[in-house]
């Protein structure tokens, strides 16, 4: 048997250690925001019929965190190995590429779906939530969660410093989760805005997530998934091309 | 002992490797072999390119050209079997603040697919004197104790080639004492050892054969003993009974105060050339104390040389 096993436990391990900060703090910040959101702009907002905006602002938020953390663990992760040089100790050992993607990248799902699953269980005290389809809600938090895992993994392989993780987290992850559709339905934008967001991959993470919950959605779930799948496709490429060639982790 | 068959396995075999960062010649061709069960010491001032070559061996650093095998296996291509071959202890005091001494070395473990290896971690743990931190966090420890657990962390998988780069940089007396009786164990037991250290005596004790690196290429290489005779001079130091030293005498004088002369010899001819020329003089001696060869005199002749 070879390295993974022990380098998913450790990645794991790493963040569980830390919980309060890398599960409990999310899971909070998610719920000021429905508090502040919901209840602010109350049932004057209506996104679908039946639907008040207190319950299609969770899925929002529960994706939101998913997608947040699964990209900040992977990333947090590799970029302390790196500056500390702690990398070395999963430089030495016989582990394949391929093995350390996986490890990387199923911890990252791990912690964004622990966190999903925190703010679900918190907000749905407030909140009154029906599940129409589990099986899509359950699959596009895995496969958002993976191409998170997979970008933080490709940002920490390039970054060389923290503020590089930040930047990239300040101005690409949360713009595009901001714009993606978590506070709104993109119908109630302009047409100019509504053709934007179809361009932000995020917005199809969102929208079929939310699908699962509400049976409806504003864009059709299955091309939702196509997009979903090859986006994880695309990227999951590039990070494992990037892994094999040794870039930056042997110089 | 180098000297083998084509068809012998070395421990480690670097053809002419060479790596270049940007315009920096890190290393210009570096061709090595290391046999099995030597004691080998990688010599050679600051960024003589001593971390970049091991860097190699480890394939923590890919070559610009070259190949290395360790224990016959291609470290790009079978990098697998050659990393299982391969313990290394990095140069840098680098550690994950997450975990404890033991937790580090059952993760360490682990990453080489070993999955019940306590008897073996709690013998080195006792080796290296760190039972008593098991439980301690990385972070918790000194310096030395940090060092003491990269050593640990190099041999959880018992490799047969150990690589030890400035192991004893900052370690007390006492640990470096019995960091070298538990790794002279480990060569005695079949361990290929090869170390690089600026302490010179600790090299001239312990290693079988020495290379000596300079600006990324082999400057010297023979075993210790052919180094010190090859190379190294005495050191004459002499008290005579005036203050000025005969004409004509073949060897460096490097200080003279009030009758005491200190001279660097090539060799016991030279000895015997400057007693001559004394005794001709008349001059009489009062005190003279010879120094044997020591590496760092080597060391110093083969940096001038090249
Ligand atoms: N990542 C890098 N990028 C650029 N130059 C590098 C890099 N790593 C090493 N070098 C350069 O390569 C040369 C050899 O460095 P190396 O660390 O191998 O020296 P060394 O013999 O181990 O020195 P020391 O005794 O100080 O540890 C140095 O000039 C160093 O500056
Ligand atoms: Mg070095």
């Amino acid at each position: 048997m070879g390295g993974f096993p022990t380098l998913l436990y450790k990645e794991l391990l790493r963040f569980w250690k830390v919980s309060f900060q890398t599960v409990a703090a999310p899971v909070l910040t998610a719920l000021l925001y429905l508090v502040v959101f919901a209840y602010a702009l109350g049932d004057r907002v209506r996104m679908f019929e039946q639907v008040s905006y207190a319950q299609f602002l969770v899925p929002g938020l529960v994706m939101m965190s998913v997608l947040q953390n699964a990209f900040a663990n992977s990333s947090s992760s590799l970029i302390q190995s790196k500056v500390s040089g702690n990398l070395v100790f999963m430089m030495l050992p016989p582990i394949s590429y391929l093995e350390f993607f996986g490890a990387y990248v199923l911890a990252s799902m791990v912690r964004g779906l622990v966190v999903g699953t925190g703010v679900l269980l918190v907000t749905v005290w407030f909140v009154d939530l029906h599940v129409a389809a589990p099986a899509w809600v359950l699959l596009f938090a895995l496969l958002g969660a993976a191409i998170l895992g997979a970008l933080g993994l490709i940002a920490g392989i390039w970054a060389d410093r923290f503020e590089q993780i930040a930047a990239f987290q300040n101005f690409v992850i949360l713009p595009l989760t901001f714009l993606s559709g978590v506070f709104y339905s993109i119908h109630s934008l302009p047409a100019l805005w509504q053709a934007a967001s179809h361009l932000n991959p995020f917005f199809y993470m969102i929208d079929g997530f939310r699908f699962g919950f509400f049976g409806v959605s504003d864009f059709p779930p299955r091309a939702s998934l196509a997009v979903v799948a090859v986006s994880f496709a695309l990227l999951s490429s590039a990070c494992l091309l990037l892994l094999r060639s040794g870039y930056k982790l042997r110089q | 002992m180098v000297a083998g068959t084509p068809a012998m396995t070395f421990a480690i075999e670097a053809l002419n490797v060479e790596k270049r960062y940007g315009a920096l010649h890190a290393l210009a061709g570096v061709s090595l072999a290391i046999a099995e069960g030597e004691f080998f010491g990688l010599l050679g001032p600051n960024g003589a390119g001593k971390t970049t070559l091991i860097s190699i061996i480890a394939g923590l650093v890919r070559a610009s050209a070259g190949q290395v095998r360790v224990m016959g296996a291609d470290v790009v291509s079978d990098y697998r079997r050659s990393r299982r071959m391969l313990g290394v202890v990095p140069q840098e005091l680098v550690f994950d603040p997450f975990f404890s001494v033991r937790e580090t070395l059952r993760l360490q473990s682990g990453y080489f697919g070993l999955r019940s290896n306590d008897a073996w971690i709690d013998e080195v743990m006792h080796h290296l004197d760190l039972v008593s931190k098991a439980d301690a966090n990385m972070r918790t420890l000194s310096g030395g104790m940090k060092r003491r657990v990269l050593v640990a962390q190099a041999l959880v998988h018992r490799p047969p080639v150990i690589v030890l780069d400035e192991p004893t940089a900052g370690v007390d007396v006492g640990l470096r004492q019995g960091l070298w009786q538990f790794i002279r164990r480990l060569n005695r037991d079949g361990h290929t050892i090869v170390l690089t250290t600026h302490y010179l005596e600790e090299a001239e004790e312990l290693c079988d054969r020495i290379a000596m690196l300079k600006a990324g290429r082999i400057v010297a290489l023979d075993s210790t003993r052919n180094l010190l005779e090859t190379f190294s001079g005495l050191v004459l130091k002499l008290r005579l009974d005036r203050d000025a030293l005969p004409d004509g005498l073949e060897a460096t004088q490097i200080s003279a105060e009030g009758g005491r002369f200190t001279l660097r010899l090539r060799d016991y001819n030279a000895l015997e050339q400057v007693l001559h020329r004394v005794r001709e003089t008349g001059a009489a001696i009062k005190e003279l104390e010879l120094e044997p060869p020591d590496l760092e005199d080597v060391f110093l002749r083969v940096m001038e040389k090249h």
